[in-house]
């Protein structure tokens, strides 16, 4: 169960690409993230856990609590890292040409 | 298919590079940036002010799936028609810091042209975390789609 690690291992499961999400916004303890889901706190702590040794999660303490944050650096390792952000621009310049080509042809 | 949008993203550098050529006249392609009406049909917002001078500054509002309202705004610091805007770009009530953005328009033939943009930030993280929200979108819009899915089978 513990032999492999890596980022794409930890982002093959839906639950651990929700709890990026969460976390892509601000750091989160532990309990403010399973609060989020249905699944039961152990479930979410296995999920913490993955993403905590894939390096995508990182922690730190503050006071008595652990808050999770996100690696960007280690994010970056997923090879299509930067197409969601390259496909959000190629939509709106399409979506820019479409519309001044109409405006052109009127 | 070749890639029309090219983004450049060097590790350890706090900018980003976006270009992408048109099938436009350099002309229109600059009036999607300077006329509000064509800024909203293309960006998908609402565009609550627009002033395209030195010194001018804009605002837009985007509604998302939710009907939650977002505000963008910036000032306007170089505006040079069919050429070059330069202006910064802030999301308000949001923890990301104004950033710097240089557009040059830039004619190829009499029919094509090219924008580039060069989106300066206050640290690397902060680029890194603009490079995820789109991605982190990404993975949330598959995750919604496995969640319908899943329900459909209960």
């Amino acid at each position: 169960m513990n032999l492999r690690r890596d980022v794409f291992q930890a982002i093959a499961d839906p639950t651990r690409r929700a709890i990026l999400l969460l976390v892509a916004s601000q750091s989160m303890t532990a309990g403010a993230i399973a609060s989020n889901f249905d699944s039961a706190r152990p479930t979410i702590s296995k999920h913490l856990q993955i993403l905590t040794e894939c390096e995508l999660l990182e922690q730190e303490q503050n006071g008595r609590e652990i808050y999770y944050h996100i690696n960007p650096q280690k994010m970056r390792e997923v090879s299509d890292f930067i197409e969601p952000f390259r496909k959000m621009w190629e939509q709106r310049f399409s979506k820019l040409e479409s519309v001044m080509k109409k405006i052109r042809s009127k | 298919m070749e890639q029309k949008t090219k983004i450049k993203a060097e590790n350890g550098k706090q900018e980003l590079l976006i270009a992408r050529e048109f099938d436009l006249p350099v002309a229109l392609l600059f009036r999607a940036y300077e006329d509000p009406d064509i800024v909203e049909q293309w960006m998908g917002t609402k565009v609550l002010k627009l002033e395209n001078e030195k010194h001018g500054s804009y605002q837009f509002e985007t509604t998302d799936p939710l009907g939650n309202k977002h505000r963008f705004n910036g000032v306007i610091h170089e505006f040079v028609p069919h050429q070059k805007i330069v202006r910064t770009f802030e999301m308000e009530n949001t923890p990301f810091d104004v950033w710097l953005e240089f557009l040059e328009f830039e004619q190829l033939t009499s029919d094509t042209s090219k924008i580039n943009m060069h989106l300066v930030f206050r640290s690397l993280a902060l680029r890194d975390q603009m490079l995820q929200i789109p991605f982190a979108q990404g993975i949330n819009m598959a995750h919604d789609r496995l969640q319908d899915i899943v329900s459909k089978l209960k």
